[in-house]
């Protein structure tokens, strides 16, 4: 049965591009909570920022798709940055319990701000035109927008691991990771590594937040509705590890998207019946060292 | 010494236990509530079900130490266990309460075996995704529990066959002011118990505990259990009122409330839960009249301050403001 095959190849593509985008918006929560030990439920809201920021550039500034996703992502990490700055410098200093009250609160004032600007209506970016429609790879038809998503990701993942593994502010992550005492008794600026990384982990999140709004389109309860699947992701890669993050967004997005099709009656019943497998074999997730 | 009966000496246990000013004043709002406040009757049994969804949600973290994201998940099986109960076996209130604490008990027993085994982050995604899988559970099994509709058509009939729930919600209050009596009475007695202090000290030093011989894992699955339980009582007791059970009952948002509520109220000390209930239902019931989006927005700044400049909540700040008094 060249179809059946050919059906499953179509979806499995499907599952590796939603994904790689669950793998954008969740590696910078594996950095701050593996990292800066900060539970920050605030991490999907700044997804969905990226969201609405790209959003309003193409409607208020008649702006084009390419144009709008960079400005979207650039404008998340300001906010990111100067958010950082100050009120999770309150986070910082409160107890596991206190941070994620402070950070759901934040999520929120950010849930009322949004619905109040952009309205409660679900929203998603218009595609350009070149990446909507069908394309075929061989046998098999994929839509544009599944293989964009998935080689924009793949890229990104790749510059990611590049700027850690080889320049000089990655081996400064990869110290202040280790030991931070001693990266800053080396004279790393501790801080300040950790300020640019949340930054760069927003960016990321606002990056696969107007990305994937085809397939988590965005509203106000954006941020709060997924953060349980980014914090699963987060939890079944094991806590702070960029691979498990990769792996386990990869899994569990091959995992709905196949069981969605294949067993429709269960729905999303078998992603969580998935992780609760997984986190029982492992607690501390698929590449977990860190409790 | 002479020789106690064993029932005698469980009565001394509830009689040796100290209510305060707190305990008088609580009751009295309950009584001039009940007598002024006809209008609102409906709106207090929201407040009283969720003190006591609160006080199960102390029972296991602010006792226990064990962190959770998913408490609603007891809630809403005691909620549906109920519901079924009274539309297929029986419409008799308080064995309904009884069957809601069980069930509830038995999914806390099962998945407590799990979740205890963890700490931490991986605690708080286990106890979301046990949370999140009772939900889409529910979802999907429509023929049960009718899904998106709610669960509704049965019937609850007299408590104690002499008590009928009338429109106005004068029973339905009083009813749950005497379960939530029975339940903090209860509770009060067992976290002033040998396994109540125990649990404090494994919150507190988990190896310590140990090393004094106490069976730390059998402890916190115990206390979770019996959170769970009370939990699934508040659950029941929300089918038996409202008459309708829907999926909001197992939604994140329930799990996320009820944590916030008694971090409002402060933990570990079971009169936050009592505050921080009344402050949160009764505000979000105002607020969610007049503008219900701001209400979120100023919930999150609440939370913040909170936080920041009253990490034990409002019970804890009265505390200090009433050691202060006393000290000047």
């Amino acid at each position: 049965m060249p179809n059946a095959f050919s059906t499953f190849l179509t979806l499995t593509v499907d599952g590796i591009s939603y994904g790689m985008m669950l793998f954008l918006i969740s590696v910078g929560l594996t950095i701050t909570l593996g990292v800066m030990r900060v539970v920050n439920l605030m991490h999907s809201a700044f997804a969905m920022m990226g969201g609405y920021f790209a959003l309003w550039c193409m409607q208020a500034g008649d702006l084009h798709y390419f144009v709008a996703l960079p400005l979207g992502v650039l404008a998340t990490m300001v906010v990111s940055l100067v958010l950082e700055r100050t009120l999770y410098q309150w986070v910082y200093q409160a107890n596991p319990l206190g941070q994620l009250l402070i950070t759901i609160g934040m999520a929120f004032v950010l849930t009322a701000v949004v619905k109040n600007l952009a309205g409660p209506q679900i929203q998603s970016l218009s595609l350009p035109e070149i990446l909507t429609g069908q394309m075929s790879l061989g046998s098999i038809n994929v839509s544009v927008y599944r293989v964009f998503v998935l080689v924009l990701s793949v890229v990104v993942a790749g510059a990611l691991w590049l700027i850690l593994e080889f320049t000089t502010f990655g081996a400064k992550l990869r110290a202040a990771v280790d030991n931070p005492r001693m990266a800053r008794c080396v004279g790393i600026n501790v801080p300040l590594v950790f300020s640019v990384t949340f930054a760069i982990g927003c960016g990321l999140a606002a990056l696969g937040g107007a990305v994937g709004t085809q397939m988590l389109p965005l509203e106000p309860y954006y941020g709060l509705k997924y953060l349980v699947l980014v914090l699963i992701v987060v939890a079944v890669g094991g806590v702070g590890s960029l691979k498990g993050s990769l792996y386990s967004a990869l899994l569990l997005g091959l995992i709905d998207t196949l069981g969605r099709y294949y067993v429709p009656a269960l729905g999303g019943f078998i992603i969580y019946l998935a992780v609760l497998a997984i986190l029982l074999a492992r607690p501390r997730g698929l590449v977990g060292h860190a409790g | 010494m002479t020789q106690q009966t064993p029932s005698k000496r469980v009565a001394q246990g509830f009689g040796r236990q100290r209510y305060t000013w707190l305990d008088a004043a609580l009751l009295a709002a309950a009584v001039l509530t009940f007598f002024f406040g006809e209008y609102y009757l409906a709106l207090a049994a929201m407040v009283v079900l969720m003190i006591i969804f609160a006080l199960s949600l102390d029972l296991a973290q602010g006792y226990g130490g064990i962190e959770t994201l998913g408490h609603a998940a007891f809630f809403g099986t005691g909620a549906y266990a109920a519901a079924l109960y009274a539309l297929h076996v029986s419409s008799e209130p308080i064995s309904g309460l009884l069957v809601g604490a069980a069930v509830a008990a038995l999914v806390g027993l099962l998945s407590g075996f799990a979740i205890l085994r963890t700490h931490g982050l991986t605690q708080l995604m286990l106890t979301l995704a046990v949370a999140t899988l009772l939900y889409e559970l529910a979802n999907v099994m429509k023929s049960v529990t009718n899904g998106d509709d709610g669960l509704t058509g049965y019937d609850i009939s007299p408590v104690l066959g002499l008590f009928d729930f009338d429109i106005y919600g004068k029973t339905a209050f009083v009813y749950s002011c005497v379960v939530l009596l029975v339940i903090y009475a209860l509770l009060k007695r067992l976290v002033n118990s040998a396994i109540g202090l125990t649990a404090q000290g494994i919150r507190e030093n988990r190896v310590r505990m140990r090393m004094l011989g106490v069976p730390v894992e059998r402890r916190l699955w115990l206390l979770y259990t019996l959170s769970a339980a009370v939990a699934g009582v508040a659950g029941a007791l929300s089918a038996q009122i409202n008459r309708i059970v829907g999926l909001d009952t197992l939604m994140f948002m329930m799990s996320a409330n009820v944590v916030v509520m008694l971090a409002l109220g402060g933990l570990g000390r079971l009169y936050g839960a009592f505050l921080g209930a009344i402050i949160f239902v009764v505000l979000s019931d105002r607020a969610a009249a007049v503008d219900p989006t701001n209400w979120l927005a100023v919930l999150g700044v609440v939370l913040i301050l909170v936080v920041r400049y009253a990490p034990q909540g409002v019970s804890g700040w009265l505390v200090n403001l009433g050691r202060k008094r006393r000290s000047s």
